[in-house]
This record gives structure tokens, C-alpha cells and sequence, in this order.
């Protein structure tokens, strides 16, 4: 008897895991549903009943995009956003990839300090560093306001994170043969990097690009202190305006939230695989 | 060319590593010297001569109340969000990388015996991550949302009363945002501890169970102490994450109510950019880089203290 319970048990667990997983999975998609549930509705819909899946006094309506759009500017910020996210990350990857082969390759005390100090900086908030930037490159040199200041800044901030984790790959994946072959066919250090070494570091740059670009996608302090312009402003950013600004007008709030998340998510759907993996391998890592 | 010319070996440093460096520099090392020289001032921010006062602005920090009832909140906060990002963390692991046995059929009809993973293992674990791609301004206005109208509405069709929004109370407002925390960390910290599960070897475990172990004490004995380095990753970034938050704070509580939900990180930028006292909010953002590191650090070594490689 007890057997054959086991037996039944063993048969049936699967299903209830699974069934656990989908309960988990909704409660944590929940909070994205309210949202969609709600960005079809009037304003007065949405404060009646924020529940009900379509608009119960008037229906399904799709005005809250447009008018969302254009109050939050949102291709302009959508641009912003774009082109300092691609920027910083391949600036980042390139400068970090030529930084930390550097380093494996040369024992030299600059290197070493270099190194040192780049591991020591990763536990340093940003909260520390946030009134001296302001001060210095805002008030003495006059540079906020500028894209570039913004990606410049992404840049120096991530860019011990991954000169460490190109160190490692150099490190452990890269055959020091390899080098002095195409040394010995006439390459130089800068074209064996680019030629030899920089293709091999695929994995390593895909995970890098992955986990920076959504950091700057979604960083907020740092865009709001550098960009005080409207024209200037990036996603998260133009979502707190826009939320101080029409907080009381729901169903715009609920389109410029969407909006705000739908680009990533979009990406999301594609790239999903190569996102998990690379956050995967770049948390071991680090 | 002579490689070992000193021409030569500064030329090529500064070609490979000198935009990383000075950037580096430039972003971290100069505004962390020039912030620790500004903690020594009482400078407003405006004015262009900074005077020195001296050790009055870490004597202040210290005597500032609210500073320390905001940092006692962080730590409160970090504390009760650590602990369940990484409780519930393990588990989803756990989940999506479960093995089931299941009996099947082969093309000749034979009932054969294997070890699979539970369907759509993948979509769950991927599904499970999406917090995480949302940026913290645009999760704290939809959880905000969440609880001040559609938590309100739902209690008040079941309780056909007047239920009160779970951010209108202090205590509440403080559950909220560890709440939103383990919602969008849990995902991170999941796929850490996948890879830990797949780095234990499979091998070792069978070995544990056919040496008359149950599955709970093959985990507890074997996978856990091997998965020690996942531990000490986890552990580290939630912390440092935690104790620095800033942008859900702001865009779920704002401090409310009554700044009762103020975190450090907020009081920071508050006495620095809202009142202007640049120097007291330089002076307590570096006494919570102290304390974050502090912690952060003595986590990893005693972590590390006793890790076993398999």
C-alpha cells in the first residue's frame, strides 16, 4: 500500500512543480499585468476599478498612448537613451578588452596597482562619488548637460568590473602561443590584439555588453544629476518627470510606464537565451 | 625597436591601458580624494571659496539623529531583504533545476527509466528574471500603483469597507519596499545559485545517495557546502545592493509617510542637493561606504574562510 503511494506520488509531483512554478510565475508577472490591464481604460475607469479587465463605464480605449507619447517626448528620450547606452557599452567593452589584456600580459608595478585599485573600487557606492562629480566636472568645468559626460561617466564607473572580467578571460582562455606565432608572422602587439586576441574574447565581451547595457539603461541618479535639460533626458528619467508631473492623470501614467518598459522587454523576447547566460557567467565571475 | 626602453613601455600602456585608466581616474579615484577633502569644509555648493572647518562636519554627521534613524532603517531593511532575496532565491533555484524521474515508452514500446527536467525549465527561469530588466524608478511606480489602488480596491471588495492603502503607514510603507526588493532581486540571485547547482558534480551526489544518504541530507552535506562561493556572491551583492538603494525608494515611497521611510541613501542626496549642506552629506556618504564596506567585506572573508572545492 504505502508502495504503491510512494509510487503514485513520485507519478504526480512533477505536475505539482509545475503547477507551483506557474503560481510563482504569475504572482511575479503581476505586477506588469496590473499594468497592461489598466493602460486601456479612461482615467475614470482606472480609479473606479483598477481590476476589471476592460474599462467598465467606457469601454476599451488606446488614447493614453499617443498623448503619453507626445507628453513625454517619447521617441526624443527613447534616442537619448539609445545612444548613450551603445555608446557607453562599446566604449566600455573596448577600452576594458585592450586595459585587462594588458595587465595579464605585463607584470609591470603600474599594472599591478592599476589592478589593485580597480578591485578595491568596486565596493565603493555611488552615493560617495555623486557631490564631488556634481562639484568638480559640473560646477568647476561646466560640463553638465553634454551626452558625452554621461557615457563618459558609465564608462569610468564599469570599467573596473569588466577590465576584471577580461582579466580573468584573458587569463584562463587566451594561449600565449598563439601571440607569438602571429608575433613571429609580423604582427604587432596592437594588430595581434585586435586580430588575434580581441575574436577570442567573444563570450566575455557578450556578457560584458549584456549586463552594462542594462545597467545604463535603467540608471536613474546618475542621468538625473548630468541631464538636467528636457531634451537630454533618458527613459527613467523622463518617467519620474512625468510622473511628478501628471500623477493625477492615471491612464497616462499607466502608457508612459508601459512605454518606459516595453523596448526592453521587446529585446527581452529575442535575446532572452543569450541575457541569462550572459548575467550567468558574468555573476561567477565577478 | 628596443622592448625594453622605457619610451617604449610607457607609449605602449598608454595605448592599451590609458583610456581605461583615465577614465577610471577620472571617474572614481579624483572625485573619492576630492570628496574626502570636501568633507572638511562647509561648502554650499554655489560659492566659489570652500572654507575649511575642520573635523565639524563628521562631529554633526555623528550628532545628526535622523541620519542614524535613517541608517538604522537601511540596516533593518537590508537585513530582512537579504535574508528572503536570498531564501527565496535558492528556492526558485532549486526549482528550475530540479530532476524528476519519469517512466517513458521507447519506439519499441519498452518502458524505460529517466531523469529529466521538469517541463519549460528554461521559459520559468527566464521568466523569473524579468524584474530585473526594469530599471528601479519604473518597478517603484508600478508597484506603487499596485498598492495604493489595485491592493485598495481588491481589500475593499472583500472586506466591503474603506481598507487603507499598505503605504499610508510607516510600517507598512517599510514592507512595501522590501517586498519590491525580494521581488526584483530573487530573479538575479536565482540564476547565481543555478550555476552553483550545475557546478556541483553529479557524480558526487549519487555517490552521497547510494551511500544511504535522503535527497535532504545530500543537500545539506554535499550541494550546500559546494555551493559556498554561490553563497558568498549572493550575500555580497544583495548587501551592497541593499544598503545603497536609492531609485525605488524614491519612486515607491518618496520617504512617506512622514519621512518614515527615508533610507540613508535618500538622506544623503537630501542634505546634499535639497539643503546644501555639501560637506555633512559628503561626510555621512562616506560614513555608509564605511559601513556598507565593512559589512560587504567581512561577509566575503568569513565566507571564504571555509570554502571547499569539489
Amino acid at each position: 500500500m504505502n508502495e504503491k503511494n510512494n509510487a503514485m506520488a513520485k507519478k504526480i509531483k512533477p505536475y505539482l512543480i509545475f503547477a507551483l512554478m506557474v503560481v510563482i510565475l504569475f504572482l511575479i508577472i503581476f505586477p506588469f499585468l496590473i499594468v497592461v490591464v489598466n493602460v486601456f481604460k479612461t482615467k475614470a475607469d482606472i480609479t473606479q476599478n483598477p481590476l476589471s479587465i476592460i474599462g467598465v463605464s467606457s469601454g476599451f480605449t488606446l488614447a493614453n498612448f499617443p498623448n503619453a507619447m507626445e507628453k513625454m517626448n517619447f521617441w526624443n528620450v527613447f534616442g537619448n537613451s539609445l545612444i548613450i547606452t551603445v555608446s557607453a557599452t562599446v566604449l566600455t567593452i573596448l577600452f576594458s578588452a585592450m586595459c585587462g589584456y594588458f595587465i595579464v600580459r605585463h607584470n609591470w608595478k603600474i599594472c599591478t596597482t592599476l589592478f589593485g585599485l580597480m578591485i578595491a573600487s568596486m565596493v565603493i557606492p555611488f552615493q560617495v562619488l555623486m557631490v564631488p562629480l556634481v562639484s568638480v566636472y559640473g560646477g568647476t568645468f561646466g560640463l553638465l548637460n553634454h551626452r558625452l559626460t554621461l557615457i563618459l561617466l558609465h564608462v569610468g564607473f564599469s570599467v573596473s568590473m569588466a577590465t576584471f572580467m577580461f582579466h580573468g578571460a584573458v587569463h584562463t582562455n587566451i594561449p600565449l602561443e598563439l601571440e607569438e606565432a602571429a608575433y613571429i608572422d609580423g604582427c604587432t602587439k596592437w594588430q595581434t590584439f585586435w586580430k588575434i586576441v580581441f575574436p577570442l574574447l567573444s563570450p566575455t565581451i557578450a556578457t560584458v555588453a549584456i549586463i552594462d547595457a542594462m545597467a545604463f539603461w535603467n540608471d536613474y541618479l546618475l542621468p538625473s544629476l548630468i541631464l538636467q535639460k528636457k531634451d537630454l533626458y533618458t527613459i527613467p528619467v523622463s518617467t519620474k518627470v512625468f510622473y511628478g508631473t501628471y500623477s493625477t492623470d492615471i491612464g497616462l501614467v499607466m502608457a508612459a510606464l508601459l512605454l518606459a518598459m516595453l523596448p526592453i522587454l521587446i529585446l527581452y523576447v529575442f535575446l532572452q537565451r543569450y541575457i541569462v547566460k550572459g548575467v550567468t557567467s558574468g555573476a561567477v565571475k565577478g | 625597436m628596443d622592448r625594453n626602453k622605457m619610451s617604449y613601455r610607457v607609449s605602449q600602456f598608454l595605448i592599451f591601458a590609458g583610456p581605461a585608466t583615465l577614465l577610471f581616474v577620472g571617474t572614481v579615484i579624483v572625485p573619492l580624494i576630492y570628496g574626502f577633502y570636501l568633507t572638511f569644509t562647509s561648502w554650499d555648493g554655489v560659492s566659489k571659496n570652500k572654507p575649511i572647518v575642520g573635523l565639524d562636519n563628521y562631529v554633526a554627521a555623528f550628532a545628526d539623529k535622523i541620519y542614524w534613524q535613517s541608517m538604522g532603517r537601511t540596516i533593518f531593511y537590508s537585513v530582512f531583504s537579504v535574508i528572503f532575496i536570498n531564501i527565496l532565491a535558492f528556492a526558485l533555484a532549486y526549482l528550475v533545476t530540479m530532476e524528476v524521474t519519469v517512466r517513458q515508452k521507447d519506439k519499441n514500446g519498452k518502458k524505460t527509466v529517466m531523469n529529466r527536467g521538469i517541463w519549460g525549465q528554461n521559459f520559468f527561469r527566464a521568466g523569473f528574471f524579468v524584474p530585473n530588466l526594469i530599471g528601479g524608478i519604473v518597478l517603484g511606480y508600478v508597484w506603487q500603483f499596485v498598492f495604493k489602488r489595485a491592493l485598495v480596491s481588491l481589500g475593499n471588495a472583500i472586506t466591503q469597507g474603506n481598507v487603507p492603502s499598505l503605504l499610508a503607514t510607516s510600517g507598512g510603507a517599510m514592507f512595501c519596499l522590501i517586498l519590491v526588493s525580494v521581488w526584483q532581486y530573487a530573479g538575479y540571485m536565482m540564476l547565481i545559485y543555478v550555476a552553483g547547482f550545475m557546478s556541483v558534480p553529479e557524480d558526487l551526489k549519487e555517490a552521497a545517495l547510494i551511500d544511504g544518504c535522503t535527497p535532504a541530507q545530500a543537500m545539506k552535506n554535499v550541494t550546500i557546502p559546494l555551493m559556498r562561493s554561490s553563497f558568498v556572491q549572493c550575500l555580497f551583492l544583495s548587501i551592497t545592493r541593499c544598503f545603497v538603494i536609492y531609485d525605488v525608494n524614491l519612486s515607491l515611497t518618496d520617504g512617506d509617510p512622514f519621512g518614515s521611510s527615508v533610507l540613508a541613501a535618500m538622506h544623503v542626496y537630501n542634505q546634499a542637493f535639497t539643503y546644501k549642506n555639501y560637506g555633512l552629506g559628503q561626510a555621512e556618504a562616506l560614513i555608509l561606504f564605511v559601513v556598507c564596506a565593512i559589512i560587504g567585506i567581512t561577509q566575503v572573508y568569513i565566507g571564504k574562510k571555509g570554502e571547499v572545492a569539489a
